[in-house]
């Protein structure tokens, strides 16, 4: 039985929210016939409020790719209500859809924020809604707003109010670095610390409710496994024995930690039910069985392993017993996401010119490659399915990009200082 | 050290076309230097290392090399670290209670976590050919690094090689 260390790594905890972005997100590359939107900038009344809500809004959608918005020095006319609209003067230069809103403040930092989605062709108002909210929450409404309005518009549920978790490593001179583990909004903004080591930290997994990150720290000079509650809470390391401990992936359930652990030195899939701690081996190869990842269902979990003499992906069940091979296209691949309908992988995939990311289509085997770096890693796909977020090397330095899993909108995502690395998208916000 | 010890390293050395001679310089055959004999004293006890440097800080000793590299994707110890590895070994079998932890890291390409394996891999490999000198398995400790302390910051070959690596750290 392991013994359990609980702490509260207050320490280490740093809940201090940047008002400007961390991560600067740029599209790289958009794709044609892309919905025209035109964001007018949210009316104030009764005092300034703290965030710009129709700017957030704006930003949000035109990140998307799938959403082209309109620059404000192409409105045919200055507009500040819905009833103002001239629907022709606007439908006839391409711009089908107006957000207009509106941030009414009564002071004692109460927000009422109302938006309405008007379609100019139809000249109808096909969304309305209003949001209550204090200032410092005003940036999620802004996100809420994107999510609706995406939703409306395109079919497919928005992940603007999702976060991103990632590794940064600072340099703090003379060879020294800080490894801190982040969390951010999946614009960029409102970056927190969540914890920071000067041993490495690698590959952060988000528990299914959002509320638990699970990490490897190498605090204690080997690989171990903690648990840490996002909202500032205990710190919990989960595994003790001797050997690699690494590689936690959370079933959908919450209720089990896959995870990769080194008995006598070799690397196996186990799976650990966090409530007893009790472990199970799923695998038994004599290679490196590494980077398990549930499939939606909970029944079946796909992992890396070199048991043929590459990484390759296989599939192994929930229950353990026999492994089968899933890739045979390329000489490497590894460290595999489902995306959240269970119909594909992303994964890190060589044939040859450099390490990229893929995605493979688990009805047929098709293997589609979507980014064209030479260390492309770490696939995480956000929690609607739409994009891809992943680690890559830009001019010698980490930096993340996404990719839609279509392969047709690309972004890059900047961070202002040091280096990033293996980011995962959260699941959705409540 | 054990027979089997013996014969097993050396067929590791000789299928590596290592067995080669190591000269050192025996201070009983300067021929300025007068034999203890002469003067009537008793030798000391213990032998003569002991009053040399710790050959573990000698620079000229392979004890001083603490790095064993690796090739790509690969946990075989090379040919021209055979005898580092090994030196590292007898030195741990005269001295049982002196304790190592071998430090396994991997180049950046490819999953960190597969390279985490990698790691364990190259310290368990150069664990096997220092116990097979007669070092005590408890004596060596492994851990693995996988890509996550590069010990050169390049993205080419160069940074790579340097990348692939054991550090052994005596304790």
């Amino acid at each position: 039985m392991n013994t359990i260390k609980i702490g509260l790594a207050s320490v280490f905890l740093f809940f201090a929210a940047h008002a400007k972005a961390v991560l600067e997100i740029e599209i790289t590359q958009g794709i044609e016939g892309a919905i025209p939107v035109a964001v007018i900038p949210f009316t104030t009344e009764g005092g300034t409020p703290p965030q710009d809500v129709g700017g957030i809004v704006n930003a949000d959608l035109g990140r998307s790719g799938l959403i082209a918005t309109t620059p404000a020095d192409l409105f045919p006319q200055r507009i500040t209500d819905a009833r103002q609209i001239n629907h022709p003067a606007w439908s006839g230069k391409g711009i089908e859809n107006i957000v207009i809103g509106s941030v009414q403040t009564s002071g004692q930092d109460n927000y009422v924020v109302e938006f309405q989605l008007i379609d100019t062709i139809s000249r109808r108002r096909i969304m309305g809604n209003r949001i209550t909210a204090r200032g410092r929450d005003l940036r999620r409404v802004g996100h809420k707003i994107s999510d609706l309005v995406f939703e409306k518009l395109t079919g497919k549920k928005g992940a603007f109010s999702t976060r991103i978790a990632f590794i940064n490593t600072e340099e703090l001179g003379g060879g020294k670095k800080r490894y801190v583990l982040q969390v951010a909004d999946s614009d960029g903004y409102s970056a927190r610390r969540f914890f920071a080591s000067k041993e490495p930290l690698m590959s952060p997994a988000w528990s299914p409710d959002g509320q638990r990150i699970a990490y490897v720290s190498f605090e204690n000079k080997r690989a171990e496994i903690y648990v840490q509650d996002i909202s500032g809470g205990s710190r919990i390391k989960v595994t003790n024995a001797v050997g690699i401990n690494s590689a936690p992936a959370w079933s959908p359930d919450g209720k089990w930690l896959a995870f990769t652990h080194s008995k006598n030195g070799n690397p196996d899939i186990y799976v650990m039910e966090l409530a007893t701690r009790a472990k199970t081996r799923l695998t038994k190869s004599r290679g490196i069985d590494t980077e398990p990842v549930w499939m939606p269902d909970g029944k079946t979990l796909v992992f890396t392993s070199d048991r043929s003499g590459k990484p390759q992906l296989y599939t192994v069940s929930a229950s353990g017993g026999r492994s089968k091979r899933l890739t045979f296209d390329g000489i490497y691949n590894a460290d595999a996401d489902v995306s959240p309908d269970g119909k594909q992988l992303a994964m890190v995939h060589n044939k040859g010119q450099g390490f990229r990311i893929a995605v493979m289509d688990l009805a047929n085997g098709d293997i589609r490659v979507l980014s064209d770096g030479r260390l492309d890693e770490a696939p995480s796909f956000a929690p609607n399915g739409v994009m891809i977020v992943y680690a890559t090397v830009n001019r010698g330095r980490g930096v993340l990009a996404a990719v839609s899993e279509d392969g047709r909108v690309k972004q890059r995502l900047r961070l202002q200082e040091g280096g990033v690395r293996e980011p995962v998208w959260s699941p959705f916000r409540e | 050290m054990n027979v089997y010890k013996t014969l097993a390293m050396f067929a590791v050395l000789t299928t590596l076309g290592l067995a080669g001679c190591k000269t050192t310089t025996d201070p009983a055959e300067d021929p300025g230097q007068m034999s203890p004999s002469d003067i009537g004293t008793t030798p000391l006890g213990g032998d003569a290392g002991d009053l040399q440097v710790d050959e573990l800080n000698d620079p000229n000793s392979p004890l001083s090399s603490r790095v064993i590299y690796f090739d790509y994707d690969s946990a075989q110890i090379r040919s021209d670290a055979v005898d580092i590895v090994a030196a590292h070994g007898q030195y741990l079998a005269r001295h049982p209670n002196t304790r190592i932890r071998l430090e396994g890291h991997a180049d950046e390409r490819g999953s960190r976590e597969y390279n985490l394996g990698l790691g364990e891999r190259r310290a368990l490999s150069v664990k096997r050919l220092i116990v097979l000198q007669g070092a005590a398995d408890g004596q060596v400790e492994t851990t693995s690094y996988g890509e996550e302390l590069p010990a050169a910051p390049g993205h080419d070959d160069v940074s790579w090689q340097q990348n692939r690596r054991v550090e052994i750290v005596y304790r």
